[in-house]
């Protein structure tokens, strides 16, 4: 039944801000309705035993990705409401909530047509058991067993050792990209600047 | 009631589908990042419901990788974005056909 409250309101949470998203016309107020999505999806992976993940989803996602959309927004002050001019594509706002639309019948239809639903539903969806990642066994000297934090740990450090170090790489080749591509090249936006500087 | 993994693929479908409505919708360049961004949440929540329906643990770790590719492709798109708009300050992905070769 607590299971059923917590799932409900996160959910709403969850969609409201999601709508925000898309709605709302101020780009400040869309990343401030992206952090309630987010907060929504911790929730929900909190009630599903993964709280390491919603823990990262907090820090990582609320935190650090939507300060950084709205640093953006704040530095190139964008945060003035959408004008809606003379489109150079009519039609495409009614395009995109209709293939929203569609998209979560076409999601709804693979959901219900293709298994019996519950969780026999999951097992024919995924086929069952991936057969790459199993739950890994509990090492007979630990008196207890281990937390899904653990586990996770575990299976990132071993299994998937080479993919994290990747994610390591990836992330330094992000950073010195966005370097590169913010940087200022040419001083050409530096006319204001003193002379000395701008004709570099 | 017992909460199935089922809601939870209706709930992340539909926020699937709210992000790809924004994302086809919208102009500006930063509202689209972050409705890409609620779509990577719908999977997300996808994976992380059959990992705990099928005790499984490798949705979780998947889950991991997908955050840490997001972080990287907000960083660099936004990126872009910031390096496009300081030449030409108006907020629309019309303006971005000049990244064209």
């Amino acid at each position: 039944m607590v299971d059923l409250i917590v799932f409900v309101v996160s959910a709403a949470i969850i969609l409201g801000g999601g709508l925000g998203v898309v709605l709302f016309r101020n780009p400040v107020h869309n990343a401030l309705s992206l952090i309630a999505s987010f907060f929504g999806v911790a929730i929900l992976f909190i009630l599903q035993n993964a709280q390491f993940l919603a823990f990262v989803q907090v820090v990582v996602y609320a935190g650090a990705i939507v300060v950084l959309f709205l640093f953006v927004i704040m530095l190139l002050g964008v945060d003035r409401d959408e004008v809606i001019d003379d489109d150079a594509l009519p039609g495409q706002k009614a395009a995109g909530l209709a293939a929203g639309a569609a998209m979560f019948v076409l999601l709804c239809a693979g959901l219900f047509l293709s298994g019996p639903g519950g969780d026999d539903g999951a097992v024919a969806l995924t086929g069952g058991r991936s057969e790459v990642a199993p739950k890994v066994e509990p090492d007979p000297t630990d008196t207890e067993a281990d937390s899904v934090t653990v586990q996770l740990a575990r299976d990132l450090f071993t299994r998937n050792l080479l993919a994290f170090e990747a994610t390591g790489l990836l992330l330094t080749i992000a950073t010195i990209g966005a370097v590169v591509l913010v940087r200022n090249r040419g001083a050409e936006d530096l006319v204001v600047d003193e002379p000395g500087t701008a004709t570099r | 009631m017992i909460i199935t993994e089922t809601w939870y693929l209706v709930l992340s479908a539909a926020l699937f589908s709210i992000g790809t409505a924004g994302l086809l919708s919208r102009r500006n360049p930063l509202v689209m990042f972050m409705c890409v961004e609620l779509m990577l949440n719908a999977v997300n929540l996808t994976f992380v419901a059959f990992s705990n329906a099928l005790d499984d643990l490798a949705g979780y770790t998947a889950v991991f990788f997908v955050l840490v590719v997001a972080a990287a492709e907000v960083v660099v798109g936004l990126s872009i974005v910031v390096a496009l708009l300081r030449r030409q300050p108006s907020a629309s992905v019309d303006d971005f056909s000049e990244l064209k070769g």
